[in-house]
């Protein structure tokens, strides 16, 4: 059966997909490991960790799209989900630095040191283990967003109000985080990690390694998230996204068709922000940040929305540009991004993936096969259709 | 009357919004297999009552029994539908990114639960119903097209053939020939009538050759109640109605 549905998914366009990220999977670490550092063809440590950053960040927009593209649900909060995840592996990281802490305290990691703290809360305690880490990482932010989504849902908060509240709450979350007593670390969150799983975590193979781990989470959310929105469940979510009353009155629960697609989003940004924590060694709550979140709508939207590809090269291209932006011209990064949206709103309502489509629409002397898109011209083409199959 | 027997009894319904009454002590009754067209002048509460029914809209009085003894008001839309009853709305919503085939696959009698529907692959019997669908409808050569890029008529054909996928014990249908050539007209009230007798069917419409068409009991609501009901020449022929809403 779980057979079945990855088949399912698999069209041509995610064969397209799991091929590239085959390739990266293996390429990278060859052209890092074993490539000599003189040849053309090296990666350096850097930019694997750049590159896997990219990844996680295509997590989080493919896990973005499968809510915003499919159910209609406008997250303007989902960096929350993400830094959730990456707070439970980073309390992990933490539980591992044992006596190296700059305190040398073995039981407290130092900010609680610094707090004066006695003993480790309670709420710390299981992340000694990898394995209660890695459940916690999927749980908690799939906890938190089944508490929201059936209350949202249940309540019928829809459209733009959702949208306000998701705000809301990644925004609650990050003032909550900055207190010192909640136990996070603070604003300084939590860092200096020292190992995971036992290798250092600045090793070059263990960089390496969360490299391919990445790549191979979102191949994997990619084929779920593929198979979810191929499966007749996926076609539900898609029908009330356009017509909800619609599909209520036939006889679908649709409340706990959203629940289910906002859960398991939510569950991939958690492990895309697990896995972006070891990579960048830090999390802080900036990650809560309502930017964030935005950000992120802003990737799917330059990708395309609706199409989970789109996302994932959303992702990676506007954060290369932003690597590209803040290095060279820094000041200049917020307006080239909010460009970026207002064009790609204006000129390309279906994104990047969308433009073939866009421009084979313009063209003159089209194939009547290909999709019209205006209202007038699709009854047009109906009614002809029409007569010719009666 | 006793609500024993009936497939749908409504007695003293009443709905308010902010002080207008849409629906003052409405009383209806409609047999298993029945057919009835509702016909009345603009706010006479002919949405209204569909919204009631089916769960959109609660009622502040009155009392609503499905197949007498299932009480309708305190269920939500989901489980009325899924209770069978099923509903047609005046503009034709059908799933504009979805194929034909897909919108029948949907709307086909099925299991409703989310996880059902994860797992659900099509079964010979639900091909063999939504093949018999397609060509009821006369959509057996369109089943691969977009649903957004059919005509309005083939919309409301598409959703009528939608309801009868979800195969419901009453459907309820609001103005089908809103916007629709002769021909299609008479097509659809001639559709409407091959389904009555397995299907209880309760049709709004404003066009009166149609609703002569369908030849069945015609009830006028006015101002959120009955007026009058009989056969359509009976009514017609009635002085209220002619006052209140044929006119002239």
């Amino acid at each position: 059966m779980l057979l079945r549905f990855f088949l399912m998914g698999l069209d041509r366009k995610a064969g397209i997909v799991l091929a590239i990220l085959a390739i990266l999977a293996v390429a990278v670490p060859v052209m890092t490991l074993w490539v000599p550092a003189d040849s053309p063809f090296h990666l350096s440590v850097f930019t694997v960790s750049l590159l896997g950053k990219y990844l996680c960040f295509a997590l989080l927009a493919l896990a973005l799209d499968l809510v915003w593209g499919y159910c209609g649900i406008l997250s303007l909060g989902h960096a929350a989900f993400f830094a959730i995840g990456g707070y439970a592996m980073g309390m992990y990281l933490m539980r591992q630095i044992g006596p190296r802490g700059v305190y040398g305290n073995p039981v407290l990691p130092d900010f609680m040191v610094f707090l004066n703290w006695k003993e480790l809360p309670w709420y710390w305690l299981g992340f000694d283990h990898f394995w209660f880490a890695a459940i916690m990482v999927l749980v908690v932010p799939g906890a938190l967003a089944f508490a929201f989504g059936w209350f949202a849902f249940r309540s019928r908060v829809t459209g733009v109000y959702l949208s306000i509240i998701t705000q809301a709450l990644t925004f609650a979350l990050l003032l909550a985080f900055f207190r010192n007593d909640m136990g996070f670390g603070g604003n300084n969150g939590l860092t200096d990690f020292k190992d995971i799983l036992g290798y250092d975590i600045q090793a070059d193979t263990t960089r390496v390694a969360l490299f391919v781990a990445t790549v191979a989470a979102l191949a994997l959310s990619y084929m779920i998230a593929s198979g979810v929105i191929a499966s007749k469940l996926g076609k539900v979510l898609v029908a009330l996204r356009d017509a909800e009353s619609r599909v209520r009155f036939m006889g679908y629960d649709t409340e706990s068709y959203k629940l289910f697609a906002w859960t398991l989003s939510a569950c991939m940004a958690g492990v895309a922000g697990a896995l972006y924590v070891p990579q960048v060694g830090i999390i802080n709550p900036s990650e809560f940040a309502p930017a964030s979140s935005i950000e992120a709508v802003i990737w799917v939207a330059v990708g395309g929305r609706g199409t989970l590809a789109g996302a994932i090269l959303g992702a990676v291209l506007v954060n290369m540009g932003k690597s590209y932006f803040t290095g060279a011209l820094p000041e200049l990064w917020l307006f080239a991004l909010g460009g970026l949206f207002v064009a790609v709103t204006l000129f390309l309502p279906k994104g990047l993936l969308g433009l073939g489509a866009q421009l084979k629409a313009k063209l003159p002397g089209r194939k009547t096969a290909s999709l019209p898109n205006t209202q007038t011209a699709n009854q047009a083409t109906g009614q002809t259709a029409g007569q010719k199959g009666a | 009357m006793s609500a024993e027997s009936t497939l749908l009894y409504l007695d003293g319904v009443s709905v308010s919004f902010d002080g207008f009454k849409a629906l003052n002590s409405l009383s209806l009754v409609m047999m298993p297999g029945e057919m009835r067209a509702i016909i009345g002048p603009n706010g006479a509460g002919k949405t209204t009552m569909m919204d009631v029914i089916t769960g959109k809209t609660r009622p502040d009085t009155g009392t609503i029994l499905f197949e007498g003894d299932i009480d309708l008001t305190r269920l939500r839309e989901a489980a009325i539908a899924n209770l069978g009853i099923g509903r047609k709305f005046q503009r034709p919503t059908v799933f504009e990114p979805h194929t034909v085939w897909d919108n029948l696959e949907l709307a086909l009698k099925a299991p409703r639960r989310p996880l059902k529907t994860l797992t659900y692959a099509i079964s010979r019997d639900d091909r063999a119903r939504i093949e018999e669908i397609l060509d009821i409808t006369r959509l057996s050569a369109l089943r691969g097209r977009q649903a957004g890029s059919l005509s309005h008529g083939q919309k409301q054909w598409l959703e009528i053939g939608m309801l009868l996928a979800q195969d419901p014990k009453l459907l309820l249908v609001d103005e089908p020939v809103a916007g629709m050539t002769d021909a299609e007209t008479e097509q659809t009230a001639e559709l409407l009538c091959s389904i009555a007798g397995r299907h209880s069917v309760i049709v709004v419409e404003h066009d009166m050759s149609f609703v002569r068409a369908l030849g069945v009991k015609v009830t006028v609501l006015a101002e959120g109640s009955v007026l009058a009901e009989g056969s359509l020449d009976a009514v017609s022929a009635n002085s209220q109605v002619i006052d209140t809403y044929l006119g002239r």
